[in-house]
């Protein structure tokens, strides 16, 4: 079971996803991501080389609409329910002096 | 009292809009304190809906085919100008400022909203435990889980608080619970019913669904929620069902297969208890005596159908929640740099279980990974389209049982995600293929608790479905 997934890999996908995981999360998270992915070797162990992937279970393509005027939702009700807005447009904090 | 005959009362004036929103409000203020099955009841909004409905009646005009029938929202499903949560903390505050197009559609033909009803975080757990605003409790035993993720709406419909409920199934979330309550579930074809204003957990697995307390409610209101949606690109353009009037058909000439991987017995996944594989056993011998023929049919990747579950849904989840970061809706937890923001907001929004399964698919998505596990799932998927194809040219439907236990006892399997997660193994593959499925009650288990039969068939076989459930719901004990 062990070292599916180290420690060290899950602080670095928390930092990824933008979670700060307490060391009893990250304990807990490392033994259960690893049973999860323990599970998932039958996927990982299967020969499937020359089969296509399917992403989505339709066939897609895009869906466009006619070049038509229409009304569209208003933008201050969406910019109502947001924590914070000015000049209509979302505020957040400074995003410079940031680490990369 | 079923849906339809709600309506009928209705529509014909024999019985007020009014009066029948009074008996199921009166209904949820008795009953909801202890099963917790709603976030938010629209007591207002409902007597309101409800007058309008009756005011239609006297005005010598139709209200639609669900006039005056209660229905539940899953409260994932956006409302405009009332509070939807994912029963998440993270968007707390947030009233959205539009409808999704089921509640739309739902209000169009007459129904009206009671209210909103608590799930698994974001749709993430098969329980019901994993919501912010506690767990709901299964109206036959108020000691065990109602199944999830859609457990709120099912156990609304199973106590009598709303005729019917809307869910949304990702990997049986309609299903399990509606087996788990003794209710009616279907997850129809993926693209079948619009998923826009549904917020979004796996995109290419969710839809929505109904809960009901029979099958001819089932295919009314998917009669109404059905149908193309020029707002969601992945909606099929195709004509709308019309089930009600093949319900009565029954299964003669019916070819009818029992999935062998995922009813017990030898080549099947394990976890399957004896007493659910016994009825299931005898949905089949039934649907025989009313005239099927049964085979048994061999899918062998349905076995992986449970990993490649994990892997997919979690990644795309994993995206699908990186909006949820305090700029655009609910929590904002301030902090001097906006990715410090995002970090804090995210970090004190969402629940452990979504964090795991965040964690999960940004594992699964990331460098190095990629190939051997969500690239490997998709192929997976292709697998088993082509393998379904194949037992779909042998048989018109396919038969298993719904979960592979029945409800179990609140807090048991908490502690230990592949034990809840192994809930889902006989409802996921119809997710990865985008097929319909659909749950009928079928007797009880050893302890007294039901047990659901699932009937599955390949894209747009909705009216086959319907067809044999019917028959399934007259023979069943």
């Amino acid at each position: 079971m062990s070292e599916r997934i180290t420690r060290d890999e899950v602080i670095h996908v928390a930092r990824l996803a933008r979670l700060e995981l307490t060391d009893a999360e990250i304990d807990e998270f490392t033994g259960q991501l690893g049973d999860i992915l323990e599970h998932a070797a039958d996927v990982e162990a299967l020969d499937v080389g020359d089969i296509e992937p399917t992403s989505h279970p339709l066939p897609m393509s895009n869906v466009l609409r006619a070049d038509v005027r229409r009304l569209s939702l208003e933008r201050n009700e969406f910019l109502a329910q947001a924590p914070a807005a000015e000049a209509g447009q979302f505020r957040v904090p400074p995003i410079l002096g940031e680490e990369p | 009292m079923s849906a339809l005959d709600i309506a009928a009362a209705v529509r014909s004036g024999e019985r007020s809009a009014a009066d029948v929103v009074d008996e199921y409000l009166a209904r949820i203020d008795a009953r909801d304190g202890e099963l917790n099955a709603f976030n938010l009841v629209l007591a207002e909004e409902a007597r309101a809906a409800a007058a309008a409905v009756d005011a239609t009646v006297a005005a010598g005009d139709d209200p639609g085919p669900l006039a005056g029938v209660p229905v539940a929202l899953k409260d994932n499903m956006c409302t405009r100008g009332v509070a939807t949560t994912c029963s998440s903390k993270i968007l707390e505050g947030w009233q959205p400022p539009y409808d999704a197009t089921v509640v739309e559609r739902l209000a169009a033909a007459g129904a009206v909203a009671v209210g909103k009803t608590n799930l698994d975080e974001f749709a993430m757990g098969s329980s019901t435990e994993n919501s912010a605003f506690g767990p709901t409790r299964n109206p036959l035993d108020v000691d065990r889980v109602p199944g999830g993720s859609s457990g709120g709406s099912a156990a609304a419909v199973a106590a009598g608080l709303a005729a019917i409920s809307l869910g949304s199934d990702t990997g049986g979330s309609i299903r399990q619970p509606a087996a788990f309550c003794g209710v009616v579930g279907m997850k129809p074809t993926y693209g079948a019913v619009s998923r826009y204003g549904l917020i979004a957990f796996g995109s290419s697995l969710d839809q929505i669904g109904p809960f009901s307390t029979s099958v001819a409610d089932s295919a009314a209101v998917l009669e109404v929620i059905g149908g193309h949606d020029p707002l969601d690109s992945t909606s099929i353009d195709a004509p709308t069902f019309d089930l009600q009037a093949v319900l009565d058909r029954g299964v003669e000439g019916l070819r009818i297969g029992i999935l062998r991987e995922l009813s017990g017995g030898p080549d099947s996944v394990e976890g399957i208890t004896s007493d659910v594989q016994d009825r299931a056993a005898a949905a089949a011998a039934a649907l025989e005596a009313a005239g099927a023929s049964v085979q048994e049919v061999s899918v062998p990747s349905a076995t992986l159908g449970l990993s490649a579950y994990y892997l997919v849904a979690p990644a795309e989840a994993s995206s699908n929640l990186s909006r949820f970061d305090g700029v655009r809706f609910g929590l904002r937890i301030d902090a001097p740099t906006t990715g410090e923001m995002m970090t804090a907001t995210r970090t004190a929004g969402f629940g452990t279980e979504v964090k795991r399964r965040i964690m999960l698919g940004t594992y699964a998505l990331s460098a190095g990974y990629y190939d051997a596990f969500y690239g490997k799932a998709l192929k997976v998927r292709t697998l088993m389209l082509a393998e379904f194809a194949t037992a779909y040219e042998q048989v018109d439907l396919l038969l298993t049982p719904t979960a592979p236990t029945t409800a179990f006892p609140l807090g048991e399997r908490t502690a230990d995600p592949m034990t809840m997660y192994v809930n889902d193994v006989c409802t996921i593959p119809s997710n990865l293929t985008g097929h319909p499925g659909i749950s009928v009650p079928f007797g009880v288990g050893d302890d007294g608790m039901p047990v659901g039969v699932q009937l599955l068939g390949p894209a747009l076989s909705e009216p086959t479905i319907y067809q044999a459930a019917a028959v399934l719901e007259e023979v069943a004990p």
